[in-house]
């Protein structure tokens, strides 16, 4: 593997992180509780699809293969695609959702710190702009775990039902494989491993904080790396890239 | 007599082009008009979030993507906006959200027709967010100063909706076949509709004395009916699309359109309830609320807690 | 007004350091952290500030217009409150 074919897949995992989860928040919007956490949550899913394309289309100019950001958006398959699978997992209620977030944005902001600090100057711009919206996704976030944990019986059971049911997904956050490994000697990805430690102690403190308890002895899910996803990432494409598929020569 | 003396004042305020606050001497007919006007055009931004929503997960490129988010949301903002402005005239939210979904108030029936295709996000964008801006932007002088000064927001923020949507058609008039045809399609769908937007005709409409009387409304349906034909059969040109309306014509002696009337009767159907997504419009806003109850109570639960913490430190 | 949309807060934004927070409208929202965050994405969605200020609406007092006349009126006559009541020699540039 090359230098330039191992930063194509990381910057194309990232991307796919990002327009997955992005694609999943967006199907709130007009849907959402009250109509002020609606437009938070809105402009949440909007950073992340901003954050998405930009990878993307960094993704494309690396693979110089004459693809653009929308190509790889909207014409792979399932099996294409890298993402973790808790990026891809359905909505459920707002405690699963918010649960979800919670996970994602204090391990976001820990792996964009440390990419901000990388060799590629695209990558650090990225990141630059990353961290200052993640930093805001996870007061927002982390603020919402802590009002079902302490607000009624009934929010307090659907965030624990939530954070039961997705523990599952969050080992894949600290997998690497030969692109990482490669990258990392170069100085340009991030080593994962070097703040799993950090990310569990944060994440115990919330959950502490909010009287959930978290899981013990859980069977870690893998496969978003070897494109091979839950069921739910299928459905979510196909509705996704209905139109470009079914119109190949048509400008948006 | 102390009413009658409150009236002058308040007459006097209208006759100087001063504005009305929410702590003013008001009849009690120009609170009730405007509440009824604000609220419905509050619901109407909610309510106008779903046909475009319907869209959202679909968006063909990640740039269109992000903007009919950015879009959707803002129509959400406004929504709020216009809610907060008749919250000062002493109803809830929670009132008024509740007579929204008992259908006790009405929103534009517009949003009661569905947005089947991709183009019909460009069309909604380009003609309905057209026809909403010229009443908006009368309405930023309306005499009731909160709903001006939301509407001189909301005008502010409406300014990108109709150029996006007009960049939509744009793209698919002048793209594929196919395309062409979604765009006509969608403005032979979508042409009538707009039209019924700006209310009934002058001698039927049974609001507008008043609310012109009052400033609320500061110029006429037929007027910004016409307006808009004048302004809009250009733009359709230029596309290379058809205006579905054989009786279009320049009327050289009225320096504008002569156009037909949209058919009056599924306009009363469409507000009756009849329209093709009345319905499911309700039953998705009806959802959202009833599944978001746990959340609000959760929330409601929390922040006591935290406002008895603040109290007792 | 409370319901079960959460008590109504009023916003004001500072646009910029140093100058003063203006009121830019209200919202709803359960607690002060929301307050803060929903201000946030609902008032500087354009960049239009750069600090907030949240309050319950109900922590506000106001003057009702009944005291227009006994509250401002007063102030009207005391035109030697503002530094133009005070006719400078013309040689005198700045002061």
């Amino acid at each position: 593997m090359t230098t330039q074919e191992a930063l194509f897949k990381y910057t194309l995992r990232l991307g796919d992180n990002s327009i997955i989860l992005a694609q999943r928040l967006c199907e709130w919007t007009s849907k959402g509780p009250f109509l002020e956490e609606d437009l938070a949550l809105t402009n949440i899913a909007l950073d992340i699809f901003g954050r998405g394309k930009s990878l993307l289309e960094y993704a494309a100019r690396v693979e110089n293969k004459g693809r653009n950001e929308d190509h790889l958006a909207f014409h792979r398959t399932d099996r294409q695609f890298t993402n973790n699978l808790i990026c891809e997992q359905d909505n459920g209620d707002y405690a699963k959702s918010m649960i979800r977030q919670a996970l994602i944005d204090c391990f976001d902001l820990m792996l964009y710190t440390e990419l901000s600090k990388s060799k590629d100057e695209t990558l650090v711009g990225i990141a630059a702009k990353s961290i200052k919206e993640i930093t805001y996704h996870k007061r927002h976030s982390f603020s919402w775990v802590d009002r079902f944990g302490n607000g009624t019986e009934e929010s307090h059971e659907r965030a624990q039902k939530a954070l039961n049911e997705l523990w599952r997904f969050t080992g894949e956050f600290f997998e690497m494989e030969e692109a990482d490994e490669l990258l990392i000697k170069e100085g340009i990805a991030v080593d994962v491993k070097s703040f799993q430690a950090k990310w569990e102690e944060e994440i115990k403190a919330l959950f502490l904080k909010a009287n959930l308890t978290l899981p013990e002895n859980v069977f870690m899910q893998t496969g978003g790396r070897k494109g091979i996803h839950t069921e739910h990432l299928a459905y979510l494409l196909a509705e996704m890239q209905a139109l470009p598929r079914m119109y190949p020569d048509a400008k948006w | 007599m102390e009413n009658k003396n409150f009236e002058d004042i308040f007459e006097s305020k209208l006759a100087k082009n001063e504005m009305i606050e929410p702590k003013d001497w008001m009849p009690d007919n120009y609170r009730k008009h405007l509440l009824r006007q604000i609220s419905q055009h509050a619901h109407s931004e909610i309510i106008g979030m779903l046909p475009e929503g319907n869209w959202i997960s679909r968006a063909p490129s990640l740039r269109a993507k992000l903007v009919l988010l950015a879009k959707v949301q803002d129509e959400g903002g406004h929504g709020l906006y216009l809610y907060t402005a008749a919250e000062s005239l002493g109803t809830s939210r929670d009132e008024m959200l509740n007579a929204l979904h008992t259908s006790k108030a009405k929103y534009s029936s517009i949003f009661n027709y569905p947005t089947l295709s991709w183009a019909d996000i460009g069309a909604v964008g380009w003609l309905v967010d057209g026809a909403a801006i010229m009443n908006q932007v009368m309405l930023q002088r309306t005499s009731y100063g909160p709903y001006a000064r939301a509407m001189v927001r909301i005008c502010k923020e409406e300014s990108f909706h109709q150029r996006q949507g007009y960049e939509i058609m744009t793209h698919m008039a002048f793209g594929t076949p196919e395309q062409k045809e979604m765009a006509q399609d969608a403005l032979n769908r979508w042409w009538f509709p707009t039209l019924m937007m700006f209310g009934p005709p002058d001698i039927e409409s049974p609001n507008s004395e008043n609310a012109m009387k009052w400033r609320i409304k500061r110029e006429t349906n037929d007027q910004l009916r016409q307006r808009f034909v004048n302004q809009t059969v250009e733009q359709v040109e230029y596309l290379g699309l058809t205006v579905p309306d054989k009786n279009l014509k320049w009327n050289e002696a009225k320096k504008g359109y002569d156009f037909s009337e949209p058919d009056w009767a599924e306009f009363k159907n469409v507000i009756k309830g009849n329209g093709p997504c009345n319905k499911e419009r309700l039953e998705a806003r009806n959802k959202a609320h009833n599944d978001g109850e746990w959340v609000r109570e959760a929330a409601t639960v929390y922040g006591k807690k935290q406002m008895e913490e603040y109290a007792a430190a | 007004m409370s319901d079960s949309q959460g008590p109504l807060w009023e916003v004001f934004v500072q646009k910029k350091a140093g100058q003063p927070f203006v009121h830019c409208g209200n919202l709803h929202a359960y607690d002060k952290e929301m307050a803060l965050q929903n201000a946030r994405d609902l008032y500087t969605r354009r960049g239009e500030g750069m600090s907030l200020w949240v309050v319950p609406t109900s922590a506000i007092v106001a003057s009702s217009p009944e005291d227009q006349g006994s509250f401002f009126e007063p102030s009207n006559d005391k035109v030697f409150r503002h530094p133009t009541f005070y006719p400078m020699p013309d040689v005198i540039k700045h002061m």
